[in-house]
């Protein structure tokens, strides 16, 4: 049934030479990060620095009537304040990446003219010190008509529910067709088709530990703001901010050092960057604004929440499924600062890992007056990956069939990679079923039945879940032409430089921007594999910078893709500068041939003649400040090489929103049970694995880690964190006394193992694997649903499930039921 | 007769060390004390309420949590942050241990996880798992779901910290 894969142009793979990579060597960073000297962004002081408070909306949907700033302004210690007035009159809304009608939203730095959520930012107030700001933020007086507010998403399309932004008819931000295969004749073929009502994935965020936040200077001689900040895609918000702001890209220069954490919600912290920049300016001084945790929490970006509706599943008797339908609403929140990006993004991995060929999707995009949402660790994939999974687990029920079987049947097979899927994206590896095998091992599945009767007479109920994650990563930005037919991105690139210094310093800059993924260390494994030394003797230069001019459109740390984009620019770079030191060091030791030069322990050498030796140190030294030296045909080495690396894209097919919309797609196989107690509904999960299969791995210890992380975030949002709004707009967990984060006697310890189905098409044969979390979510509901099934056999059909809406489950089943039909053909 | 009330007040304090004189604002955080008029800026801040343990410090030999203090209260104590833990540049084993076993990511929860862990293990110098994620609760962590954290206390332990 599948067609003919189109195989993209495999990458001319020269892996360096094995040595460092493949290691798990100690990270670079940690030596300043154990002792308390990193950089993060609240560390950053400038003389006279103001600290900035935002005044926030309480009401969701509310008409501002008048704002009064006097009484703050007067206050002893204020700098000054900026309202949405002015923002309105010195800047432009934002770029909307939507097309009309959902392109009409005007986003602003403040709240203009009206508020669409609590916690949106009304007006910002500068002061000597923090706690001077939040009491200046006191005295500002705003009057606000409140109007009625959306907080259900199924309400938003309602014709006659209000409407939040002007000429945005239906707060429909965008709304699609996605239709592949031949979805009417898999119905026609089908023996069963199971109808499932309505699943919903829940609102929550992976919540950094440090708050965004960003300490501004504006330079009034040359125009240019400086932003010390945690942004972790300064690409996107200069595209963002410079327009807005009616001025240059080369006018905003982002520096990051160390990030506390970002799993996306760091995206979109460009409207507030902007309020900064107007105030720096207006005020001239640095100004410093660190989110407080409440703010983060209400104002941030949270994850998408979406809800499945109507979802129909074609199956053959034996449990082969051969395709869905459904329809998807996604809520956005208030603002649209990285959407309707979601609406495309997931599909990505439209059929999972599955090999379902006949897919038909009706997806709409609301907004809503909750926080805006924006990227979150798993982005628009993990949603849509729970939505799979859930059907493979509720089919597997309706049917009784067994879920590891069913997953087996159905998962797409390793000598299928490349594989194919319907809507044109091209897996290029992977063994699922091999790391669903390593998963049930290591939760030693074979003595699952026996667990399950000791758990029982414990008054326990055990359950056994399975989850997958395909996390797609380096992203072909031509999706986004799949969203608005009229936008002018595409492919994606990263920048690295490798140079080596007067005295023999190997310095290693890149444009990414990591908040914890170790890329400092993994890029001078890299290097040090090219060039022939330790990874000691490779300086990468901390965080981000835009002077370093190593940076280009889609530069950032997001949506798992350093190890190819960033590693792949820093190989480019390093095998550039190999390739000038062998000229060099070839002409220098009497006109060797450069592939006679080996480069090995800090020398370029004559192979076979160690003797002949030039050190690195004569190599700088000679191109750096001794040329006279050097003959005429040797002196266009600059050993100081710039690489971008852009992968294989191509412009998917607007028409049929067909084509490969990321270069990779790794793998999480989880598995985990969990027992239930009978009385209450509350759970443990008592054993847990994790299969990684990310390629080649750089620095295994660093995959793992990524691993744990992303499964904690899994865990949490599977069982606890969940950002619900009372009926006024009111966010009820603001804070992480009532967001309850797993913290250490929490999580269940962890069992972790691997496969590497190395990437035919990446640098290094590796893939981006940073956001590999749904899977964790996917297996703790299917657990729970397993355990249920001799207490009524309840549809998990949620994504988060405390411990009170499992003892729903257990105490009604039959309402969780009602969501399910089989139909006989 | 009335008197104003007082707003700001005279504070000393040891810290790794060093003795500091500073006046305060009355109602100044113990963490921004540290962080804002020291300028030590290794203990962080991730919450408004007391749960993260970002900002865990040794006060007097007891861990606490400096954002559930005020500067005022600390007068004439002792006080050991995240910096004041590595004597000469010489890493303690703990310190040794979290990136040996890549206990860190981000390093933003850090330095309270070291403080918390240092504190367990002068306790008690061989904690068993239970013992170690018990001592650590009220630390978060976002980025390693705790596994090589605890392994780390394991490690350090063993080392005979």
């Amino acid at each position: 049934m599948s067609e003919t894969t189109v195989a993209p142009t495999t990458t001319e793979t020269e892996a360096p030479q094995k040595g460092f990579i493949g290691i798990s060597v100690p990270r670079k960073e940690d030596q300043r990060l154990v002792q308390g000297e990193g950089l993060f962004v609240d560390d950053v002081k400038r003389h006279g620095m103001a600290y900035v408070h935002f005044v926030r909306s309480p009401y969701a949907h509310a008409r501002i009537v008048s704002v009064d700033v006097s009484k703050a302004e007067e206050l002893d210690g204020v700098y000054g304040t900026l309202t949405g007035d002015e923002v309105a009159t010195l800047t432009d809304p934002f770029f909307q990446i939507a097309p009309l009608p959902g392109g009409h939203v005007k986003d602003y730095a403040l709240a203009v003219g009206k508020v669409r959520h609590v916690g949106e930012p009304v007006v910002a107030v500068a002061a000597t010190t923090r706690e001077l700001a939040r009491d200046a933020a006191e005295l500002v007086e705003v009057e606000y008509e409140p109007l009625e507010a959306i907080v259900e998403t199924e309400r938003a399309a309602d014709p006659d529910a209000p409407q939040l932004h002007d000429d945005v008819p239906n707060n429909t931000i965008w709304d699609g067709h996605f239709d592949y295969g031949d979805y009417d004749g898999a119905l026609e073929a089908a023996d069963r088709v199971v109808r499932i009502k309505r699943l919903h994935f829940n609102r929550f965020s992976s919540t950094p530990l440090e708050t965004s936040g960003a300490v501004v200077e504006y330079n009034r001689g040359t125009g240019q703001w400086t932003l010390h900040c945690n942004n972790q895609f300064p690409g996107f918000a200069i595209i963002m901010m410079a327009p807005a702001l009616r001025t240059g890209m080369d006018k905003l220069r982002f520096v990051t050092q160390d990030i506390g954490g970002g799993f996306g919600n760091k995206i979109c912290t460009h409207p507030q960057l902007v309020a900064l920049c107007l105030l720096s300016r207006k005020l001239k001084r640095a100004c410093n604004w660190t989110e407080w945790r409440t703010d983060q929490h209400m104002a941030n970006s949270h994850g998408n929440e979406r809800v499945f509706l109507d979802v129909e599943v074609p199956v053959t008797d034996d449990g082969l499924m051969l395709g869905f339908r459904a329809r998807m609403i996604d809520d956005c929140g208030a603002y649209t600062r990285y959407e309707p990006l979601g609406c495309i993004i997931w599909a990505q991995v439209t059929p999972g890992v599955y090999r379902w060929r006949n897919v038909r999707v009706e997806f709409q995009q609301v907004c809503s007056n909750k926080s805006p949402c924006g990227p979150n660790r798993g982005y628009s994939r993990m949603q849509h990956l729970w939505f799979t999974e859930r059907i493979m687990d509720i089919v597997a029920q309706e049917l009784n069939l067994d879920p590891v079987e069913v997953r087996k049947k159905n998962y797409i097979r390793s000598e299928e990679m490349p594989y194919e899927t319907p809507n044109g994206c091209v897996y290029d590896s992977g063994d699922y079923a091999r790391c669903l095998d390593k998963a049930l091992e290591l939760i030693d599945y074979g003595s699952i039945e026996e667990r399950r009767r000791e758990a029982e007479s414990r008054g326990k109920l055990l359950g056994v879940g399975i989850g997958s994650t395909l996390d797609s990563g380096t992203n072909n930005f031509g999706q986004s032409q799949l969203v608005n037919p009229d936008l002018q991105f595409s492919g994606n690139n990263e920048v690295a430089t490798v140079k080596l210094d007067i005295f023999g310093e190997i310095v290693v800059t890149i444009g990414t921007t990591p908040q914890g993924q170790g890329h400092e260390t993994t890029a001078a494994q890299v290097v040090a594999d090219i060039l022939g030394v330790t990874p000691d003797m490779v300086n990468v230069r901390a965080g981000h910078d835009s002077y370093w001019n190593s940076h280009a459109g889609f530069s950032g740390t997001y949506a798992s893709q350093f190890a190819v984009t960033g590693l792949g620019a820093v190989k480019g770079a390093a095998d550039m500068l190999a390739g000038e030191i062998k000229r060099l060091a070839g002409g220098v030791l009497g006109g060797v041939p450069p592939e006679d030069i080996e480069l090995a322990e800090g020398f370029a050498r004559i192979k076979g003649n160690p003797e002949a030796a030039l050190p690195f140190m004569a190599c700088g030294a000679i191109v750096n400040a001794n040329n006279a030296v050097l003959p005429l045909e040797l002196r266009d080495i600059t050993l100081n090489c710039r690489y971008v690396y852009v992968p294989p894209h191509q412009l998917p097919d607007k028409e049929r929103k067909f084509g490969n919309l990321t270069l990779t797609y790794a793998t999480q196989i989880h598995a985990c049970v969990i027992e239930i107690d009978e009385e209450t509904g509350a759970y443990d999960i008592v054993d847990y694995g994790a299969v990684d299969d990310c390629g080649t791995r750089i620095n295994p210890r660093i995959v793992e880690g990524q691993v744990h992380g992303a499964t904690a975030h899994a865990i949490g949002g599977a069982t606890h964190e969940h950002f619900p709004y009372d009926e006024q707009g009111n966010l009820l967990t603001p804070n992480f006394y009532d967001y309850h984060v797993p913290h250490a006697m929490d999580m269940p310890p962890l069992k972790t193992d691997y496969l590497e189905s190395p990437s035919p098409f990446t640098p290094l044969g590796a893939k981006g694997m940073g956001e590999g979390g749904g899977a964790g979510l996917s297996a703790v509901c299917s657990a729970i649903q397993n355990a249920l099934r001799s207490a009524g056999g309840a549809i998990v059909y949620d994504s988060c499930n405390p411990y009170w809406r499992v003892w729903e489950l257990m105490s009604e089943p039959a309402r969780a039921r009602e969501n399910v039909t089989v139909e006989a053909r | 007769m009335s008197t104003q009330p007082v707003t700001s007040a005279f504070v000393a304090v040891t810290v790794n060390g060093t003795t500091y004189e500073r006046e305060v604002d009355a109602r100044r955080l113990l963490v921004h004390f540290l962080r804002d008029d020291l300028d030590l800026t290794g203990t962080h801040i991730g919450c408004d309420t007391g749960n993260c343990g970002a900002c865990t410090i040794l006060f007097n030999g007891q861990n606490v949590k400096s954002c559930m203090l005020l500067a005022v209260q600390a007068d004439g104590g002792e006080i050991t942050t995240v910096e004041g833990l590595a004597g000469d540049g010489e890493l303690t084993p703990l310190q040794e241990a979290f990136s040996h076993s890549h206990a860190l990511q981000c390093g933003y929860c850090t330095p309270g996880m070291l403080i918390s862990a240092t504190a367990l293990l002068r306790q008690n110098p061989s904690p068993t798992e239970d013992e170690i994620r018990k001592a650590l609760q009220g630390n978060l962590c976002r980025c390693t779901g705790y596994v090589n954290i605890v392994e780390a206390v394991q490690t350090a332990a063993k080392g005979g910290q």
